[in-house]
This record gives C-alpha cells, sequence and structure tokens, in this order.
C-alpha cells in the first residue's frame, strides 16, 4: 500500500460491464513526506475518495478484492482515507 | 519509487496513518508507514505501508512481507482481504559475514 493524493478524476462511458457504476480517480503518489514520487496513475475508488484527499491504495491482484472480485479489473484500488495530513505520524 | 516489490524487504518503521473512512477488512488493523533498509541498516528510497501483524512500534526493524494472501493471513487471519503488504516480524538482529 502506499499514499497517494487524489488528483483528479476520469470519466470513461464505454468500459468493462465489471467497471459500470465504480469510480475512477487519478492519483499521485506520494513519499513519506507526502512529496510526489513517480507518475500518476489511474485507481479504482472503494471507499468513496474525492479530488484532493490523501488516501492509500493497494496493487496488485488485491485490488479487486473489495469488489465482485472475480471479474473486476483494477491492478489498483483505494482502499482508505487518511483523516488529514497530521494523521501521517513520523 | 513504487515499483513493485515482491520480495520479503527489511524496513524501519517510521510512522503510522490514521484513517477512519476505510475498507472493512481494516478495522482494528494498524497501518503502519515503513521505509525499506539494506541489511546494514541504512535507508533506501522505498517507503510503503504495511498492516501490522506483531505489535511493531515506530523505530523498530521489522520484516514485511509483500504478497497479498500471505499479508492478508497474516494481517487478518484470514485470505482475501485487500492488503498488499504486512509487517510478519520484528527483527532482533541481522548477523552478515
Amino acid at each position: 500500500m502506499q499514499l497517494a493524493r487524489v488528483i483528479g478524476t476520469v470519466v470513461a462511458t464505454v468500459k468493462n460491464d465489471s467497471l459500470h457504476g465504480r469510480k475512477l480517480l487519478v492519483v499521485q503518489t506520494l513519499d513519506r513526506n507526502l512529496e510526489s514520487i513517480g507518475k500518476p496513475m489511474v485507481a479504482v475508488d472503494a471507499v468513496g475518495a474525492g479530488v484532493g484527499e490523501l488516501v492509500f491504495w493497494c496493487r496488485g491482484k488485491e485490488a479487486s478484492f473489495p469488489f465482485k472480485r472475480e471479474d473486476t479489473p483494477t491492478d489498483c484500488t483505494i482502499i482508505g482515507i487518511v483523516d488529514s495530513e497530521q494523521h501521517v505520524q513520523r | 519509487m513504487y515499483s513493485v516489490e515482491v520480495e520479503m524487504i527489511l524496513a524501519r518503521v517510521i510512522g503510522n496513518v490514521v484513517a477512519t473512512q476505510k475498507n472493512h477488512r481494516y478495522d482494528n488493523a494498524r497501518v503502519m508507514l515503513c521505509q525499506q533498509i539494506t541489511p546494514e541498516g541504512d535507508e533506501t528510497s522505498y517507503s510503503t505501508l504495511a498492516l501490522d501483524s506483531v505489535d511493531a512500534g515506530v523505530g523498530d526493524t521489522v520484516l514485511i512481507v509483500q504478497e497479498g494472501w500471505s499479508a492478508s493471513t497474516a494481517a487478518t487471519g484470514q485470505a482475501g482481504a485487500a492488503i498488499d503488504s504486512a509487517i510478519v516480524g520484528v527483527v532482533d538482529r541481522i548477523d552478515l559475514l
């Protein structure tokens, strides 16, 4: 899992049936100091996150587990919203 | 970088993350912020979040498994949760040749 900031949304009308009703968000992964690292990527939302929020995501096959797992095509899913920047204690 | 690291890694616990709104399988779990270290103890550039299954604390050197089935089983007692890394041990010492 990695910390990330939600920086945008993705609208896709034509998509896999299993993704209907799912929210696609653009996330920028952050390092321990909450600074950007790597390129932005698209994640499926599983917790009701919105633009600007600090979240964390899960990668790989596990990313489909919050949904109907056998047929939800995702390898990056937002699985938590961090309460605030002060709630990343370090 | 956040490039996919699929092996077990050594890391130092550097903090924790509080999230009220999260996947229900994370309830009662502690999400720890960890920085990978080399066997010599130097920090690398890779940091990750991991669920704690062994009561690790900030400053501890820990062993992190980065594979879904193992991580989910270790952290929640059951496979099938959206968890890709978990702390599975607190390292007492590392002996190198």
